[in-house]
């Protein structure tokens, strides 16, 4: 294993990066942005992981059993709420684009700007 | 810029994040070899400490509550948000819902669908209710039962009832609740300086059993007001984007 999941985490940030970059449409855009943060969950649950650990609940376990790291689980757990957030926000903004230019092509949304 | 010329800059960009990226893997511990001392301790003392057997919990509610205050007011900012950037504009106007292609002929909705969502209804809230309430014992919570009590609205949209997902979720309603939830997290933690205590400390009794449902203290009365929380602001966010289809340019 070794390594593997941290490539894993590396291919998933790239091809949403580039989804962001070659992307005509704002919603497929938010959509790779998506993308991209779920590489941050495989880091972090990665980065915790200890060989062997079960699940941080000891409620059907004994106590002491060997688990893997609770702390980097409850900080997954913040960057999905954070992702939804501004998955939120940024689908709203998407929406006024929309309205005030009716279009959702980002580069021809450019050409707004002064 | 042609998007080709993009495309190359980007491919060299990537390459240098990549390589980095590999670098800095290189350095860290092999999978499985944590050595974390931070994560090790709180498994060490959490249950004990808190009789919560959900140590994740433990920790958003109780070990790090004041940054699960601000996570929570991301949430509460973003739906405020969206409400103001998705406000009427001067020249929309909200119209009744109306077919505005009478030529084009709509299938209705089967039935079977329409059933199933209805029927869906019920069990949904249930379980969100279930995992809001026992975050102190299982792999639940506020944030995730919160965002499924949502989804039981969300399915009666679904069953194609929009004006009953309206009046069963109207803004007035949403406000208090999504105010109430994110103000009784931050109230329990001020309830604790009045004790002489610090902010957010765990000052409700404890239990006796690790794991039983009226033990873990503040833990589990947080994880109840944010679970209200969330399913107030997700509800409020998908009522926003669908009162989208009412809204027309005057």
């Amino acid at each position: 294993m070794g390594i593997f999941p941290f490539l894993v985490v590396a291919w998933v940030m790239v091809v949403g990066l580039y989804g962001i970059i070659t992307s005509r449409d704002l919603i497929h855009q938010i959509v790779c942005l998506i993308v991209v943060q779920s590489s941050t969950y495989v880091l972090l649950l990665g980065v915790g992981y200890v060989t062997g650990g079960a699940a941080p609940y000891f409620f059907d376990i004994p106590l002491h059993t060997k688990a893997v790291d609770p702390v980097v689980q409850a900080l997954a757990l913040t960057d999905v709420v954070v992702e939804a957030a501004v998955t939120a926000l940024l689908l709203s903004f998407a929406i006024q684009a929309q309205k005030r230019f009716g279009t959702l092509d980002p580069t021809e949304l450019a050409e707004f700007k002064g | 810029m042609t998007p080709r010329q993009r495309l190359w800059f980007f491919a060299v960009a990537a390459a240098g994040l990549v390589a980095c990226y590999l670098w800095a893997f290189a350095g860290l511990p092999g999978f499985g070899g944590y050595p974390g001392p931070y994560g090790q301790e709180i498994l060490r003392v959490a249950v004990r400490q808190t009789n919560a057997t959900g140590v994740v919990s433990a920790i958003n509610f109780d070990y790090r509550g004041f940054d699960t205050v601000g996570e929570e007011f991301i949430l509460f900012a973003a739906a405020a948000g969206m409400s103001v950037v998705l406000r009427k504009l001067r020249e929309e106007r909200e119209t009744e819902p109306a077919d505005e292609a009478g030529s084009r002929t709509v299938p209705p909705s089967s039935s079977a669908v329409r059933v199933a969502a209805l029927l869906m209804v019920g069990p949904t809230a249930v379980l969100g209710w279930w995992l809001a309430s026992h975050a102190q014992t299982s792999p639940s919570g506020g944030f995730q039962g919160g965002v499924i009590l949502a989804s039981a609205f969300i399915l009666i949209y679904l069953a194609g009832e929009f004006l009953s997902f309206r009046r069963l979720s109207p803004d007035a309603l949403l406000d208090a609740v999504e105010a109430a939830g994110a103000g009784g997290f931050v109230a329990i933690g001020l309830a604790a300086i009045a004790m002489n205590l610090p902010y957010l400390d765990n000052f409700l009794p404890l239990g006796t059993i690790p794991g039983a449902v009226s033990s873990s203290g503040t833990i589990a009365l947080i994880s109840f007001f944010v679970g209200i929380e969330v399913a107030a602001a997700f509800t409020a966010i998908v009522g926003e984007l669908l009162d989208q289809t009412l809204l027309r340019s005057a």
